[in-house]
């Protein structure tokens, strides 16, 4: 069942700004199917509006613990060689990633300035 | 109590629970060395496939234990079975290996699941979906399908799996086999590839509830890397376990009983809640008037959750660049993301924390008046694979009564009951916060009178 | 007449002097350490690794907020920043945002202006990068490290204030003993939001106000824009980066510019800033609660512990040797500047009382001659005062025969001395003391000694 128009939460616009927000390269494919698949999830999800909630604390943590600390002692690290150890790119024992300061979907949106 | 020699005379000796397992080898009926050779016979010969198994330690010696793969384990591969992960190899180990090392067994292989644990079919998997052994047409259910099918088959003596919406007790009531989801905090997650971090708890998934137990109190209790974890270990006597029914007050959902359930599949539930009455059990009626909103709640705090746990998988430090993500884990990500983005806070996660406050006090309200809650684990047996690949929303439907569980932070077990069309059917039953004593005692007692665990498929392949 | 007003406010973020990392058991030393040896799953961000919070930093973060005069919250909570930077393994930095810590604080500037703390709350550093021809490269020693973030209100008008107020954090960091607080280092860093405002209520209308009524232009309303200063590591820039970007905001809007939100950074070499991100690109943190870590109960019992234990902070001992020992102001400030110096010279004083020597007089020794506390001791220092002002012996015959003295009298620190006991020449400075009631110059005494001593 195709969602009318007025139901679609998330155009391929949207789509495409949440991607960017996610740092997720989509497929034009995705793109196309995304709008449909997830407006319909959304419209499920939506239902919750229906439940009166205006005296309800959100619980985020079921564990029911608190004041979960430990003292400040320094334990066992990992050595340099673990610590490398699945990284594909490395040098001089620092872990590499190439720079893209496309603005597209690499890390580089924008360039700071890390003066030593 | 003295005990007689146990009988393996006329049975594979794979197909002995862990409790056997481990009398036998007291017993010096059989060597480690024995088990493991005929183990990973069955695992040569069965896994092409069930495709249970994403990796196979060909050299194991002890006890071997099955490991869904999306628990970290020292120097062994460890993919979530995702192509994002391919070729990672985590340089340290879980909690839960360290304990179940320190108990005297060793990880035989790690088992194919949904990518990162998300989907309830094992058809997500980058690696091809596992086969359910009862009907290889069918799927094993999910996420846990490899530790699930593991076990059915008798690849490994027992199998951990994880669970975040029903992903240990669906698969093994797809497979017949006993899955134990502890409450959240009881196990460590540390090392457990996250997936949803408020929900994820790891959980034995066992040939009999005996074992289940016995794993439980192995892998839970205290440890200073997981924060949520309790400091308070599991432990059940056996007498405890052996206390039978009587004088329980059981709890019936009507929620669980109404449209979408399988009416097969809901004859052989009532069939088997009948049994405990029969053993003594007072059933009620009782209702979770919130449970309709579970999934529309967890379909909002899981993608939120998901998109900010798979931020880590940009090919930095390990694994593959975003580029190799699969569908399902993009769909969640693109979701989570849109929910927890500028001006949704209170529409979305806010919201459905709330309606998560509102379930977790239904299970508080019903718990104040019966012992336990039952009901089936899923609305139907195992479907075809390739059903419901296109579709979701309807795949998402299938874990309506088992996700509850989860956001309240709650025990649950399923215990194989029968089966519809020749596919098991497993009875799911759901206990209060910590009291994973109670649902074991009341799975023990069931299976002790029916035997639907010892039931195994015939694997003709 | 200046007719614009800056209006800017401050995020000053310290790094915590704690043993471990604010989330893992690795080290938090490591300034100047091999790279990525200082890791582990949790601040590598590996599958699996979870994070367990560091009692010192949490209450560390308390006593910053207490000294700030903060209200510490009942219930706090951890959350989840999402972003994405190589520097930054998990993708999300654990931070705080609804839940903090400490919220509405103050601190008094000097001319008694006070600068309200909007939150210090509680986070994680992340990784270092270094950016080379090829590409980025990423030492993760750092990431963890427990930060705290200490965030005003707009309240500043000029870089005076931010430059004090930065002074004064630094040394309540200090005092506290929290962190190095070492500027150079990195240890502290400021982000500035700078927008400017006209001044008075006459004067023409600036273009983008021209359609607003008058009423909405007062004093207190802010501007309805502001930019973010950020990335910049070092003190000196910032105030630079603050002064430019005043500058340049008042050129634009005279201009006939409107200005918008948006971040910049500071380019040394040509000595401006320059834009980094317009308002459209900007962040969307989608903030939520860090599931991985259960909340923080803040037991008032436990608040009022920390609080007593807090030392006396640097503005209250300037207020009390003003007070207390008639001190002049500006030299009250200079003696509690750092927990050192303030020892030496209450030590002093106490010294002084049995000597009659004046707390001034001996504020105007530690002022003036500032003397190398290190090595001086405060009783030394109370000596000398009270020589100087009978009339020193600085003759150096006088002092020679002074010291052999003293070294008669002294015999056994003499053999100590011989013996490679160098410390034993405080003995014999001692003893031409005591023979000179105190009127011989400590530090000509120290070399006649030396000199004798090597010719032994």
């Amino acid at each position: 069942m195709k969602l009318t128009k007025d139901k679609v939460r998330l155009g391929q616009d949207k789509v495409k700004h949440v991607a960017k927000l996610a740092n997720l390269p989509l497929s034009s494919e995705e793109e196309e199917k995304y709008p449909e698949q997830l407006s319909k999830i959304l419209e499920y999800v939506e239902q919750l509006n229906k439940v009166d909630t205006s005296n309800v604390e959100p619980t985020f943590n079921v564990s029911g613990q608190s004041n979960v600390v430990r003292v400040d002692k320094v334990g066992e690290c990992l050595n340099q060689e673990e610590a490398l150890s699945n990284a594909p790119k490395k040098e001089n024992a620092r872990l590499q990633t190439p720079e893209r300061s496309d603005g597209g979907q690499g890390f580089f949106v924008t360039k700071g300035v890390f003066a030593e | 109590m003295q005990k007689s020699k146990l009988q393996i005379k006329n049975q594979n000796l794979t197909e002995l629970t862990l409790t056997e397992t481990l009398r036998a080898l007291e017993e010096k009926q059989f060597s480690l060395e024995e088990l493991n050779k005929n183990y990973l016979e069955r695992i040569e010969k069965y896994n092409p496939q069930l495709n249970a198994y994403l990796h196979i330690n060909q050299d194991n010696k002890k006890i071997p234990a099955a490991i869904k793969d999306v628990i970290s384990t020292r120097g062994v591969p460890t993919t979530a079975s995702s192509k994002v992960l391919q070729g990672y190899i985590p340089p340290y180990d879980s909690t839960v290996i360290n304990r179940l090392l320190e108990n005297g067994i060793s990880i035989i292989g790690k088992t194919n699941c949904d990518e990162f644990a998300m989907g309830g079919s094992g058809e997500n998997s980058a690696y091809g979906p596992t086969k359910n052994p009862w009907d290889i047409n069918k799927v094993s259910g999910g996420s846990s399908s490899g530790s699930a099918v593991a076990v059915a088959a008798d690849l490994c003596v027992f199998a951990l799996g994880s669970d975040t919406g029903g992903s240990v007790r669906q698969p093994a009531s797809f497979t017949g086999i006993v899955g134990l989801k502890p409450s959240y905090g009881r196990v460590s997650r540390y090392g457990l590839i996250a997936m949803a971090s408020s929900l994820d708890q790891i959980g034995p998934m066992t040939k009999s509830v005996e074992d289940a137990a016995l794993v439980l109190d192995w892998i839970s209790g205290e440890d200073g890397y997981d924060s949520n974890c309790i400091n308070s270990k599991f432990q059940i006597t056996n007498n405890k376990l052996q206390q039978g029914v009587k004088g329980l007050t059981i709890g019936m959902p009507k929620e669980y009983f109404g449209v979408g359930l399988d009416p097969k599949v809901e004859k052989v539930i009532k069939d088997a809640i009948k049994k405990l009455e029969e053993l003594g059990g007072e059933t009620i009626e009782i209702s979770l008037p919130h449970s309709q909103y579970a999934l529309a709640a967890y379909y909002v705090i899981v993608p939120s959750e998901v998109s900010s746990n798979m931020a880590r998988y940009d090919g930095i430090r390990f694994g593959k660049d975003r580029e190799s993500i699969g569908q399902e884990v993009k769909r969640r990500i693109m979701l989570g993301t849109y929910s927890l983005s500028s001006g949704y806070w209170e529409d979305y996660y806010a919201k459905a924390a709330k309606v998560r406050a509102l379930i977790k006090q239904d299970f508080e309200k019903a718990f104040a008046n019966v012992d336990i809650i039952v009901g089936p684990v899923s609305p139907t047996v195992a479907w075809n694979l390739g059903e419901k690949m296109d579709d979701p929303l309807t795949m998402y439907l299938s874990d309506i009564y088992t996700i509850s569980a989860n956001l309240a932070g709650i025990p649950g077990l399923s215990v194989p009951c029968g089966s519809s069309d020749g596919l098991p059917v497993g009875l799911q039953i759901l206990g209060k916060q910590w009291d994973e004593e109670t649902i074991l005692r009341v799975g023990y007692a069931y299976e002790q009178v029916t035997g639907w665990h010892n039931k195994k498929p015939k694997l003709d392949l | 007449m200046n007719k614009y007003q800056p209006v800017i406010g401050l995020e000053v973020h310290v790094e915590l002097n704690t043993k471990s990392k604010m989330f893992c058991r690795c080290s938090a030393d490591y300034f100047g350490k091999e790279p990525n040896t200082h890791t582990c799953p949790v601040c590598l961000g590996l599958p699996g690794a979870l994070p367990y919070i560091n009692q010192q930093a949490i209450d560390d973060c308390i006593k910053i907020g207490l000294a700030l005069n903060c209200q510490i919250a009942e219930k706090s909570l951890f959350e989840r920043k999402n972003y994405f930077y190589p520097d930054l393994p998990k993708g999300y930095q654990i931070s705080q945002y609804r839940w903090p810590l400490c919220t509405n604080g103050k601190l008094m500037i000097d001319d008694g202006k006070i600068i309200r703390i909007n939150r210090v709350h509680q986070e994680e550093d992340t990784g270092k990068l270094t950016h080379t021809k090829d590409g980025t490269l990423i030492d993760f020693n750092r990431s963890g490290v427990p930060l705290v973030e200490i965030v005003t209100e707009p309240d500043f008008t000029n870089v005076e204030e931010v430059r004090e107020y930065a002074k004064k954090l630094q040394q309540l960091f200090r005092y506290l003993d929290v962190s190095n607080a070492d500027m150079e280092r990195g240890d502290m860093r400021l982000e500035a939001n700078v927008s400017v405002k006209r001044q008075a209520a006459e004067g023409p209308l600036l273009r983008h106000e021209a359609s607003e009524p008058r009423q909405r232009r007062g004093e207190s309303e802010l501007p309805n824009y502001r930019v973010e200063l950020k990335n910049i590591n070092s003190f000196r820039f910032m105030v630079a980066a603050i002064e430019h970007e005043i500058k340049r905001q008042i050129t634009e809007i005279e201009a006939g510019k409107k200005l918008t939100q948006e971040t910049r950074g500071w380019n040394e070499d040509k000595k401006c800033t320059y834009l980094q991100r317009s308002k459209e690109e900007a962040h969307d943190y989608r903030y939520f609660p860090e599931p991985d870590l259960p909340e923080l109960i803040l037991n008032p019992k436990k608040i009022q512990q920390i609080k007593s234990s807090l030392p006396e902070l640097p503005w209250d001992k300037a207020k009390r040797y003003q007070n207390e020992f008639g001190i002049k102001k500006a030299d009250a400030k200079i003696l509690s500047e750092s927990k050192e110096v303030a020892e030496f010279f209450e030590e002093a004083v106490e010294h002084g009382k049995k000597h009659q020597v004046a707390p001034q007089d001996i504020a105007n020794y530690i002022v003036n001659q500032k003397p190398d506390i290190t090595s001086v001791l405060p009783t030394q220092a109370v000596e000398e005062i009270k020589g100087k002002k009978v009339g020193v012996i600085e003759d150096l015959k006088e002092l020679e025969k002074l010291a052999k003295k003293s070294m008669e009298e002294n015999q056994k620190a003499l053999e100590d001395y011989k013996k490679g006991k160098t410390e034993a020449i405080q003995v014999l400075i001692g003893g031409v003391m005591k023979i000179s009631s105190g009127k011989a110059d400590s530090r000509k005494v120290k070399e006649v000694l030396e000199k004798l001593l090597k010719s032994k």
